[in-house]
């Protein structure tokens, strides 16, 4: 059988088709199918990521239908460099979802099947999303990723889960909204030059107006930049994040709002490279901004998902910063960025999302003094805060160190701001840990149980992965090198050269 | 350079100690220790053989390098994981393997009644692992990976027993003010590969000569901001007493012989970018001055008796930041100074350590007196270090000490004579309060609680007391002979021209013997004639006050960090919730009000309807009537 | 004859259809209206048809005869099911959309 992108994206709706099917009262049927059909695609993924070839910068696994013809919509999916290691992440990361969010449906408003369905259904949507070549395929995907995540929120959420999930759906959709103008926008004049089309390929070879081209760069930067979520445009995560279930969470942070900072790389810099550079200056304030923003914010917070979501807004400022920073290392740390912040926000959310089942409250100083009571589950937090807060020799120092120095070489105020985010790294981290795991035990924490052999199992693939690509990144930053290179020689940026070098 | 595949065999030792200690939880609490001394004392082997293999060669040829792989690398930015043993980091190897497995088989013996045991060899064989990484890497960015490392295994020792909220805090507060430092580091390796486009040892070392004083200043500033956080020097001082929070093992390999000179070998390491900065350089010694003073300043109220020591830990290493920063001449006598510092320093600690397992973990030296009869080895070993870091010919701290306030005075002009008055004045003081730690402690009349029977801790205890005491006798003599380090060290630095005396080394060794003596008489009078209360007395004088409270360090950082950044917090997060999600809040309720607005215009009556049906026709038809006219 | 006069005429019927559909609460009377101005519009595209000399106007009359035809069947059949559970025939009691 030969792999493809179909493929690999009909997988996982066999797999919710096959749950349809199943009677309601056989949950953990349900369960196992699910797992399964995760596990089956992460393979496969893993299958093509070692048939990809790495140099080569045009895209592969290439395919393409006609769609709608009579409005040039065609239904074609390829890979690059950076879409393949997102894509990556999104299957490896939804079996440990699945796994270590086992129990998660049991306090929905609909069954456990209907949530597999919806988390089965969310994985292919965000597989397409990657994939797509085509911009209207890639709306399409874009939008209706908003589905599955909405009932994930308001059905199974906990707290004010309706209000969070209406909050989260309208802010997207407004987004939503802006970039199908600039959609529309870019369909009108390709009809222009030479034809309707929605191709990535061909609208980036698009003639506009300096207005027009700054006009579609918004809609569609707008869009992204909530879903990202870019200060001052986040405040729908810390909710959503709040009320949403772990496993939930983890694939809106970790998976979703990727897909705003792709979708900046692969069209506000393919399709308006000189509304880019118009607004580079502000999107890097934006960026710093949410750095240090996210930050202080994460600091102030009691709750402990809220704080991880801050945390996030932080980690999407870097690599907003990395991507409009136009240098290789800015761009290729972005996107390890993107892969290894999915992996310790996974960490992190799912860890406290069992700190916080076991206890009942996830406000942090309702807990104290865990690492004499659970010490596994203790030290998996602890692993988990000290690669959020970019440790050296952990997955996320890489990056964050590669955006940074990829940031200075062009904006050094820029890098030197931001670099003040890893002291307070150090802060929102070193609190939580203190006042939750440190400290004599508080009561009511007296007989928690460490954790399970499944929570374990679930665990140590995230461990692994983050330290493993700690000391050895380049398995992806050979894979993603290529593609980031690409990217910024089009718009016409090199690497600025050291500035020092022959003679005074 | 030559290859040396066994290099990496120094860290992986200890790190896989950790690893499966670690791992193996509890399973191993039977011979985690064992274990865990028998992977320190074979990276130690190691590390000897590399030295014999090293002194083999000749003196251009003893630098090796390995590399292990490719780390990162993205357009220019090409980092390898590399290591690199030269004669300076062969240096820092035995020390910190040699300490490190003496001070492993102590705490066997010191930690035994803590069930934790084993956690805490597995943190002792981390810190051993990053430790090495930090002086074996060979880039910026390697070295950067021990150096965060040791700051988490410092952090993990420090709150060994977070089970209490101050050790937990102490151990935050040490890995937060250290990360202010590791900053100034990712600034150095940033504006280094941005002005030079290298961040290896080697391939700074080539360009620099081309580079512009403007960029090697910043690099050596933002160097010397990481080394005053790692090192505890003014103004990152503050977390070095409240990391004596951690069992005393710990203080005396983390927080006297090894980590904290980190910084002195990071100066050291980088001296072709300070020989061309000279404002880096002045800026290193002034750092120096200060701290050496104030840690003596703060030692001598300190009733601590590990505070003390730590007090004493900050200036002594402020002499080696003082002696880096003078330049070529320098680096050889800082790096000496560390050499005998870690011998002298970690043997009292120990000893500290076993005068508190002996009293029932009492620190307070006020509760002590007249130990000496009751830990006779104790007594003696602390007394060795005493006199070494007196410096008291022929002790170790004589020769290290001497040369670095002889280089002071050197330096020439009026800076040389501040340099070196500051240098002399900082030994009177230790002087005064290392005595007064002694009388305290050793003679007087015995002040503790009467449930308290001080003994002589086991063999496993004092025998690397001993151990390190003979090495505070012996290491100065035996570095300085002949200049033995200072030729050893030589190929790395650059040629110094020879500098004009200001004063002959004799009366600079006299007068520096001179300030001993009158620091020791004053503690003699104030605290040997009169009897020691054991209570610190209320009533002082303002200034004696200031010097209890560390000379405000911590009032200061939580007045103007702190506060501020607390503050802006709570301003911040108001500010999300009523000006940012208000304003999203806002157009949310904007349109429910309106729509409320509108709906009242539906009445619900047909015939309104359909009167509103006609006179919208018949505007249309008029509107049509109007325009097409 | 002058064409215009029968518009006159068809403006005047569909004048009264529509105050009667305003004015009027009883619905069969406001229903009646209703064909009144259905027939004003036949009116007027029956005297275009003449007018233009071509037979749209009379193919559109066909359709409105048609559709109104329809409206009495559907339109009668509500308002006796509303006469039968209400007992009252007046569209102001009708009003129950507004919630």
């Amino acid at each position: 059988m030969n792999l493809s992108l179909t493929l690999l994206m009909a997988l996982p709706l066999l797999g919710a088709a096959v749950l349809a099917a199943l009677p309601k009262a056989n949950a953990l049927l349900a369960k196992q199918i699910a797992l399964g059909s995760t596990f089956l695609v992460a393979l496969v993924t893993i299958a093509m990521a070692v048939g990809f070839e790495r140099d080569n910068i045009n895209l592969q696994y290439v395919e393409s239908h006609q769609w709608i013809p009579s409005f040039g919509i065609n239904y074609a999916v390829g890979l690059d460099g950076i879409s393949l290691v997102l894509i990556l992440m999104t299957t490896l990361l939804a079996p440990i979802v699945v796994l270590a969010g086992w129990n998660e449906s049991q306090n929905g408003r609909w069954s456990t099947k209907t949530f597999y369905i919806l988390i089965l259904v969310l994985e292919m949507m965000a597989i397409g999303v990657f994939a797509a070549t085509d911009v209207f395929l890639f709306y399409v995907f874009f939008e209706a990723m908003l589905v599955p995540v909405y009932f994930l929120i308001g059905g199974y959420g906990t707290g004010e889960r309706s209000a969070a999930a209406v909050k989260f759906l309208l802010y997207s959709l407004f987004g939503g909204l802006l970039m199908l103008a600039s959609i529309i926008g870019l369909y009108v004049i390709s009809g222009t030059q030479g034809g309707h089309t929605f191709d990535t390929q061909a609208l980036s070879q698009l003639q506009m107006s300096s207005t027009t081209q700054n006009l579609l760069f918004l809609g569609f930067f707008i869009a992204f930049a909530i879903k990202a979520p870019l200060w001052p445009f986040h405040t729908w995560l810390p909710d959503a994040a709040d009320c949403a279930t772990p496993g939930t969470s983890v694939l809106l942070l970790g998976v979703l709002d990727k897909v705003g900072t792709f979708g900046m790389i692969r069209y506000c810099l393919t399709l308006f490279p000189e509304a880019t550079k118009t607004f580079t200056p502000t999107i890097i304030v934006l960026s710093v901004i949410s750095i240090i923003y996210g930050a202080f914010l994460a600091i102030g917070q009691k709750d402990i998902k809220r704080l991880i979501a801050f945390t996030s807004i932080s980690h999407f400022g870097f690599i907003t910063m990395g991507i409009f920073a136009m240098t290789s290392q800015g761009h290729s740390g972005a996107t390890l960025y993107m892969f290894n912040h999915g992996f310790s926000t996974a960490a992190l959310f799912l860890v406290a999302g069992w700190m916080i089942s076991r206890r009942g409250s996830s406000i942090i100083s309702d807990f104290g003094g865990l690492q004499r009571v659970t010490p596994v589950m203790a030290w998996a937090f602890f692993f988990a805060g000290m690669s959020s807060l970019a440790l050296p020799g952990l997955s996320s120092f890489v990056s964050e160190f590669l955006v940074l120095v990829g940031t200075y070489t062009r904006y050094p105020v820029a890098a030197i701001i931001a670099t003040f985010g890893i002291v307070l790294a150090a802060l929102y981290i070193l609190i939580p840990v203190q006042r939750a795991l440190h400290g004599p035990i508080t009561a009511g924490n007296e007989n928690l149980s460490d954790l399970t052999l499944r929570e374990r199992v679930a665990i140590a693939p995230v461990v692994v992965i983050i330290i493993f690509l700690g000391f050895y990144p380049s398995p992806l930053l050979k894979v993603i090198n290529p593609a980031a290179t690409h990217v910024i020689s089009q718009m016409g940026f090199s690497d600025p050269a050291p500035t020092q070098l022959g003679g005074k | 350079m030559q290859i040396n595949n066994g290099l990496v065999y120094l860290i992986a030792l200890p790190l896989a100690g950790a690893i499966i200690l670690l791992l193996a939880g509890r399973r191993a609490d039977k011979w985690g220790h064992i274990f865990a001394t028998l992977m320190s004392a074979s990276s130690f082997a190691v590390g000897l053989l590399q030295f014999s293999q090293m002194l083999a060669r000749p003196a251009e040829e003893r630098a090796v390098e390995q590399k292990l792989f490719e780390w990162i690398s993205v357009g220019s930015f090409q980092v390898d994981a590399g290591l690199l043993l030269d004669q300076l980091s062969i240096c820092f190897v035995l020390l910190i393997t040699g300490v490190g497995t003496l001070i492993h088989i102590y705490s066997i013996s010191y930690m035994s009644h803590d069930k934790d045991r084993r956690r805490f060899f597995a943190y002792l064989n981390l810190f051993i692992a990053a430790m090495l990484l930090l002086v074996l890497g060979n880039s910026f960015l390697n070295l950067y990976v021990g150096w965060e490392g040791v700051g988490l295994a410092s952090y993990l020792l420090i709150g060994f027993w977070n089970q209490k909220p101050a050790y937990a805090t102490a151990s935050k507060k040490a890995f937060i003010m250290n990360r202010v430092g590791d900053m100034g580091l990712s600034f150095a390796i940033m504006i280094a590969f941005a002005t030079l486009g290298t961040v290896s040892f080697a391939g700074i070392k080539e360009a620099a000569p081309n580079a512009s004083t403007a960029s090697l200043t910043a690099i050596g500033i933002m160097l010397l901001v990481a080394a005053t956080g790692k090192s505890a020097q003014f103004p990152l001082q503050a977390w070095l007493g409240d990391a004596m929070a951690g069992p005393t093992p710990v203080s005396a390999l983390i927080h006297a012989a090894t980590m904290v000179t980190a910084g002195v070998y990071l100066i050291t390491r980088s001296n072709f970018i300070f020989d061309a900065a000279p404002t880096a350089q002045l800026l290193v010694v002034i750092v120096g001055a200060i701290t050496l003073l104030f840690g003596a300043i703060i030692g001598t109220a300190k009733d601590d008796i590990k505070k003390a020591l730590a007090a004493s830990t900050m200036s002594q290493i402020g002499y080696m930041i003082l002696g880096a920063g003078l330049g070529p001449v320098g680096y050889a006598f800082a790096i000496m100074h560390l050499i005998t510092h870690g011998f002298f320093k970690a043997g009292m600690f120990l000893g500290a350590g076993s005068v508190m397992h002996g009293m029932d973990d009492e620190v307070n030296m006020r509760k002590y007196g007249n130990l000496r009869k009751f830990m006779p080895i104790t007594f003696v070993t602390f007394g060795l270090g005493y006199l070494a870091i007196l410096g008291v010919p022929p002790f170790a701290g004589f020769y290290s000490k001497d040369m670095i306030i002889e280089t002071a005075f050197n330096a020439g002009g009026i800076k040389g004579i501040l340099l070196g008055s500051a240098a002399l004045l900082g030994a009177g003081i230790t002087a005064f309060y290392m005595t007064r730690v002694m009388i305290l402690t050793f003679t007087g009349s015995p002040r503790w609680d009467e449930k308290a029977h001080p003994h002589e801790s086991p063999i496993l205890m004092w025998l690397p007391m001993a151990i390190l005491a003979i090495g505070s006798v012996t290491s100065g003599f035996l570095l300085s002979r002949g200049d033995t380090l200072v030729h050893w060290l030589e190929p790395l630095f650059a040629e110094h021209g020879e500098h004009e005396e200001l004063l002959k080394p004799i009366v600079v060794t006299s007068l520096a013997l001179l300030m001993v003596a009158i620091g020791v008489a004053i503690a003699f009078v104030k605290y040997s004639r009169s009897e020691v209360s054991d209570t610190a007395p209320e009533k002082v004088s303002l200034l004696t006050r200031i010097v209890r409270r560390d000379l405000l360090q911590d009032d200061f950082n939580e007045a103007v960090f702190m506060r501020t950044g607390q503050a802006l917090t709570s301003t911040l997060v108001k500010t999300d919730e009523i000006v940012i999600d208000g304003a999203v809040r806002g157009i949310g309720s904007a349109a429910l009000s309106s729509a409320g607005a509108l709906r009242t215009s539906q009445t619900g009556f047909v015939r309104s309807y359909a009167a509103l049906i006609l006179i919208g026709a018949v505007a249309l038809v008029a509107a049509i009537w109007v325009v097409t006219q | 004859m002058n064409a215009a006069n029968y518009l006159y005429v068809s403006a005047l019927l569909f004048t009264i259809g529509a105050v009667g559909v305003v004015v009027r609460r009883n619905a069969i009377v406001v229903f009646m209206c209703v064909e009144l101005m259905l027939n004003a519009a036949n009116l007027a595209f029956v005297t275009f048809a003449r007018i233009n000399g071509n037979i749209d106007g009379q193919i559109m009359a066909f359709f409105t005869m048609v559709v109104a035809a329809c409206e009495v069947v559907v339109g009668l059949a509500i308002i006796v099911t509303i006469y039968r559970s209400r007992r009252s025939a007046s569209v102001d009691d009708a009003s129950l959309l507004k919630r």
